[in-house]
């Protein structure tokens, strides 16, 4: 029998992820940075006036029931989807083959499926000062009541454009180009000596 | 200077890109009307006050806004999606 070579997917990180506690953690490690390697990151867009249906199709593939309105997600610890433009939601799963799926229920009439599983890598910050980290990056309202849990938010940090959901009271995880993966996770690690911070 | 977009909300005038005044019409691509072209390249009202401007949220959610801007006070008195028809907005998809 032929042997199939199977690609491993190699992380942008690689070279500047260091397991271990870092900064000032001597006093404590305030933020958990990780890399949760999800193994799919698509893109759904729907027709103008396709948008519910969209939804109903995100609810049926992952069981995730998105609410309305801008920013809107949900995430079940496995499976994570929100909305971070008009008629445009990321939906990630931790297993590969989403794209297989989606692309049976988003018929040419509702919209598109774009896979950024290997376009896109996924940064983990959790803990209690989490939220003290990313508001030096970025210009958002990290606070509960204005970010609530599952919700979305596009933003960027000195142009490098970046795709945030809150999937937990003091954890978000984000999406960046792969290209400027590392770049940006240095400048989170920066961000982080001050509070002390731990890389699983 | 803050842009409240309709879908994102408050944010810093660095996350979007100007696309230019807003008050200009494209001539009909087959037109041969060099006044036309001339107008539509060249004249602009150059307010001091209010003017309507097309800007683009890049580096958020990517939407084209149409904006009216003061030239005075950079007040912005109105943002709304060009295209109209967006849904799933805060505004429940009326600009």
């Amino acid at each position: 029998m032929a042997e199939h070579q199977i690609p491993q997917r190699q992380s942008p990180l690689e070279p500047d992820y260091r397991v271990g506690s870092h900064g000032d953690f001597e006093h404590g490690v305030d933020v958990i940075l990780t890399e949760t390697r999800p193994g799919s990151i698509l893109q759904l867009a729907a027709w103008p006036g396709e948008e519910k249906m969209l939804m109903s199709a995100i609810r049926a593939i992952t069981g995730l029931a998105l609410p309305d309105g801008a920013g809107g997600g949900a995430t079940d610890g496995a499976r994570a989807a929100f909305g971070f433009a008009p008629g445009r939601f990321t939906v990630v799963d931790e297993t590969e083959g989403l794209a297989a799926s989606f692309a049976r229920v988003v018929t040419p009439a509702i919209g598109t499926v774009t896979d950024l599983s290997h376009g896109r890598t996924a940064i983990r910050i959790a803990g209690p000062k989490a939220e003290w980290v990313l508001a030096k990056l970025f210009a958002i309202d990290f606070a509960l009541s204005a970010f609530p849990l599952g919700a979305g938010r596009s933003t960027t940090h000195h142009d490098v454009f970046t795709q945030i959901q809150r999937t937990g009271a003091d954890q978000f995880d984000m999406y960046v180009f792969r290209s400027f993966a590392r770049s940006f996770w240095k400048t989170l690690c920066h961000a982080s000596e001050e509070v002390g911070y731990e890389v699983q | 200077m803050l842009i409240t977009c309709p879908y994102c909300g408050p944010r810093d005038v660095i996350e979007f890109t100007y696309q230019g005044d807003g008050n200009r019409e494209r001539p009909n691509p087959a037109s041969q009307d060099l006044e036309a072209w001339n107008a539509y390249v060249y004249d602009r009202l150059n307010p001091a006050g209010d003017h309507n401007e097309i800007w683009q949220h890049s580096g958020g959610c990517r939407a084209h806004l149409r904006m009216v801007r003061n030239t005075l006070t950079h007040e912005i008195s109105s943002v709304a999606f060009v295209r109209g028809a967006a849904a799933n907005t805060k505004s429940g998809g009326k600009p």
